[in-house]
Formats: structure tokens, C-alpha cells, sequence
């Protein structure tokens, strides 16, 4: 199944994290939606886009040995649900580490990684992943 | 119009294999080989790393350095022997992932090892005669080498972002100078993994003659001699070569020591130049000149004669991670993660 253009169409979030903001209630979202899930029909026209830092603190982790084929060749691979500092929880994968150098409160940065291949002849998908920050300047 | 480099941000994958480690898969004495190269380890790409995500990271280390609006960046040329695809170009990626996207031009470059700084020439064509206000030169790899050949013991991934600009320029390019000429030395014909070389054959008639040429020609048309430079980098497929070369032109160790990169991370190819610039310029100081000779197989020398300008004292140099301090950071690998990693084992499904 040509996966290309669902992919495409989500480029901007998963490059940039774009995300969204309510300008009715205050909340910020991501990934980005049409409508506010608090406001509902009070955030019409009050929605705008919103591009995160891409920094927070891990909220959870896991480890995964019996992952998906696609990341076979990462096993076992780490996945984290990550509080970004503007507010949404996100879940992505966190990279270039062991289970052992991560914790709960730690700080991770995204990255721009790999997400999948649709085969050796097909596109390649890029999208965001964890690295944990070692000093203010990474 | 006077340009130079306004930004510049660097990327070296954390992932490293020591040649005593390929030496023990390979039946040879790889401390010998490690010596004898002075490569004493080498990066290696995670196995979701590629040329495009090396090049974005370098050109978002680049963006942190500057306040620079992206959408003024009117070209993005990356250059690599090793883009993903054969056919769609890494520098779309690379421009929507800094919001350079949709108004400006882009494409991959291709001249063996020194295609970032033919991107860093046309960089500047299109910046010194006004046609727009910042282009962004990268040169990236993720390079391979046939299992046991000896290439593997050097080819390895990492890559930098150059902006050129016409203000704010931390280092003026002054000069530059291309000598070129068609010599097989190294190649990697359409469809084959691997590249092939020439053996001794890239040495003198390649590596040598293009690199000592471009030197010489660039020397005599800036009117200076190695005593002019603080600095000097020169293309590092080991780190033997770039050391010899630098000796044979008359220029100290001293001059060579920020700027040789290789003996860490080894062969970055199209990496390998804009990586031991950006090494030069975490630490250089206003006033130092700094000479920069690439090469690429094929074959071809880029030099520039460049000089820091007093910009450097307020450029945000901290808002990225400096080369040293990516490469201080290491996770070493064995040969079989890193076979799997590099995709050198055939796996059983499609």
C-alpha cells in the first residue's frame, strides 16, 4: 500500500513538531488537530499552529523486545512517553542510549531519524526521536 | 561584494568501531592497520541514520548558532556520495526540516569526497553576485567500505552545514581555487553497494598531485605561503595523508592540529573538509587565516583562503555542540552490531 502521501501530509509534525495552540482555553496540542478536545465548538477560528521547542522529560519508558519487523535491526528499542515543556505528552522513540542511561524526569531532546522504509525500493520516512540531553547545549 | 561563512553547525553519529575490532573479524593485525592509517577509531550511523538526517542536524546545529530568518536561505546544496535515494534529492528534506521551504532552490552534489565544497563555491557565486542572500552548503556521508577491504577500516558517517552569506561573516573567504582532471583512482559505478578504488594508485597521482597543486595555485594567487595561516585542513581519508601532505607544503603540525579530525571518527568523505572547518572555527580567534584544501576522487582539489573576522568574538559558538564535544562522547560497537547497523547482513525477509 503506497503509504507516501499519509506520510507527506503529516510532514510538517513529525520534521518540526507542529503542533497547535487553543486560543480559547490556553492548551497547546500535538499532534496538531481541527478542534479543541476541552472548547470543542468554542475554539472554531481560535486554533493556530504551533511550532515545540522539542525538549521535556521523560514521563514513562519502555523497552521493547518484541517490536514491530520494521525495527528489527534496532531491538531492543527504547520507546518514551516524553512531556514536552509546552505541555502535550507525546510518545516517540529514544535513541543513541541504553535502557540503563535513562530514567523517569530525565531530559531528552528530539532529533530528526529514520521512522521506517516502505522496502529497499520504496520511500523513506523521517520523522522526530529521543536523544537524552547531556548538557544545556544538546 | 565581500562572503564568507555566516554559520556553521557540525554532526558526528555517536556509534564507533575500533580497527583492532575489524582486525579480529578479518584475520589482520588492525592495531598495525589503526597505526598505519592513524585511524584509531571511526563513527558509524545508527541504524536509522542517513546522509539526510546527518545533513539536518548539521544544518539545525548551524541555524541554532544565528538569528538568522530561514526563509532567507535561497539555496541548499548537500553534498554526498551516499544520498538514500538515487532519484529525489536529500536537500528537500534537509529545507523543509529548517523551514527553508518552498522559495529557494535545491540539489545534491556529487564529486566523490569534495562535493560540500563545491556546494561552498557555488554558495558564494550565487551570494557574491547578489542573487540571494544566504545559500547553505553541506557536505555529509555515511560512506561504506567492502567487508575486509581496507577501506572499512576508514569510511565512516558525519557531515557539517556551512551558511554563506555576504553579513555577519565569522570567516571571510578571501580566495579560492579549483584544480581538476579525470583520474580513476576511486569509484562506485550505478547500483553497486560498494565503491572500488585504484589501491596505491590514490596516493601520488591522485590524492597528492590534486592536493598539492590546488595549494600551490591557491598560495600564488592569494600571495601567501604557509607562515600566513593559523590554520590548515586538508582532505582526511586517513590520517596519514592530510599529515604528509601538510609537511610537504611546508606547514607545521601545530597549523594541522585543530582541523585533523580523522584519527577520532575517520574517512567522513564529503564530511570530511566542512567537519575539520567546523573544528577550526569552534576555537579560532579574530584575525587567524585559516587554508582549506578538499579533494575528491575522480579527481578534484577545492581550496579556499579564508579569515576570521571579529564577528566571531559575539557568533553564539555555544548554542550548538562543538565537534570535540561530539566526538567525546562514544559508544563503541562489536563488528557484528556493527555489520547490522551498516546493513552488511542479508536478512531472510524482503
Amino acid at each position: 500500500m503506497a503509504t507516501a502521501p499519509r506520510f507527506w501530509r503529516q510532514n510538517p509534525s513529525r520534521y518540526n513538531l507542529i503542533g497547535i495552540k487553543c486560543n480559547s482555553c490556553g492548551k497547546n496540542y500535538f499532534p496538531p488537530r481541527a478542534i479543541c478536545p476541552v472548547c470543542h465548538r468554542k475554539s472554531v477560528g481560535k486554533i493556530e499552529p504551533l511550532k515545540f521547542k522539542g525538549e521535556g522529560a521523560i514521563f514513562s519508558f519502555s523497552e521493547v523486545h518484541e517490536g514491530i519487523d520494521e525495527k528489527a535491526t534496532l531491538k531492543p528499542y527504547l520507546v518514551a512517553m516524553v512531556e514536552l515543556d509546552e505541555g502535550p505528552k507525546i510518545t516517540g522513540q529514544v535513541i543513541d542510549c541504553d535502557a540503563c542511561d535513562l530514567k523517569i524526569g530525565a531530559r531528552v531532546r528530539t532529533v530528526l531519524r529514520k521512522l521506517s522504509e516502505e522496502g529497499s525500493a520504496g520511500v523513506i520516512h523521517y520523522g522526530y526521536k529521543f536523544v537524552p540531553v547531556r548538557d544545556k547545549k544538546e | 561584494m565581500e562572503v564568507g561563512i555566516v554559520s556553521y553547525g557540525a554532526y558526528v553519529p555517536r556509534y564507533r568501531i575500533k580497527p583492532e575490532e575489524i582486525g579480529r573479524v578479518w584475520g589482520t593485525d588492525g592495531i598495525a592497520m589503526g597505526k598505519g592509517l592513524m585511524i584509531f577509531s571511526k563513527s558509524v550511523p545508527g541504524p536509522d541514520e542517513d546522509t539526510i538526517t546527518i545533513s539536518v542536524e548539521a544544518a539545525r546545529n548551524m541555524m541554532r548558532r544565528v538569528d538568522v530568518d530561514p526563509k532567507d536561505i535561497g539555496a541548499i546544496y548537500v553534498g554526498s556520495e551516499s544520498h538514500p535515494y538515487a532519484v529525489k534529492p536529500s536537500g528537500t528534506i534537509v529545507a523543509e526540516a529548517i523551514e527553508a521551504s518552498p522559495e529557494l532552490t535545491v540539489a545534491d552534489f556529487e564529486f566523490a569526497c569534495k562535493a560540500g565544497t563545491a556546494a561552498i563555491q557555488t554558495c558564494m557565486g550565487l551570494v557574491g553576485s547578489g542573487m540571494m542572500k544566504y545559500g547553505v552548503a553541506i557536505g555529509a556521508d555515511t560512506s561504506q567500505g567492502a567487508p575486509g577491504d581496507a577501506l572499512e577500516y576508514s569510511a565512516s558517517a558525519g557531515g557539517a552545514a556551512h551558511m554563506i552569506g555576504a553579513e555577519k561573516i565569522i570567516a571571510r573567504i578571501d580566495h579560492t581555487y579549483s584544480y581538476t582532471t579525470d583520474t580513476p583512482d576511486f569509484w562506485r559505478r550505478e547500483g553497486q553497494m560498494y565503491p572500488s578504488h585504484g589501491g596505491r594508485f590514490t596516493g601520488e597521482p591522485a590524492y597528492f598531485k590534486h592536493i598539492v597543486s590546488c595549494a600551490r595555485g591557491l598560495m600564488k594567487k592569494a600571495g601567501t605561503t604557509p607562515d600566513d595561516y593559523a590554520h590548515a585542513v586538508f582532505h582526511q581519508p586517513n590520517g596519514k595523508f592530510p599529515t604528509r601532505v601538510a609537511k610537504q607544503m611546508g606547514f607545521t603540525e601545530a597549523q594541522g592540529k585543530l582541523g585533523l579530525i580523522v584519527p577520532h571518527i575517520g574517512n567522513t568523505y564529503s564530511g570530511a573538509v566542512p567537519l575539520g572547518l567546523a573544528a577550526i572555527l569552534d576555537e579560532a580567534k579574530p584575525g587567524d587565516r585559516i587554508f582549506a584544501i578538499a579533494y575528491g576522487s575522480g579527481a578534484g582539489s577545492d581550496g579556499f583562503d579564508m579569515t576570521v573576522t571579529d564577528e566571531i568574538s559575539t557568533f553564539k559558538r555555544d548554542r550548538a555542540p562543538t565537534v570535540k564535544e561530539q566526538i567525546a562522547n562514544p559508544k563503541y560497537l562489536d563488528y557484528a552490531t556493527y555489520a547490522k547497523f551498516r546493513g552488511k547482513i542479508t536478512l531472510g525477509r524482503g
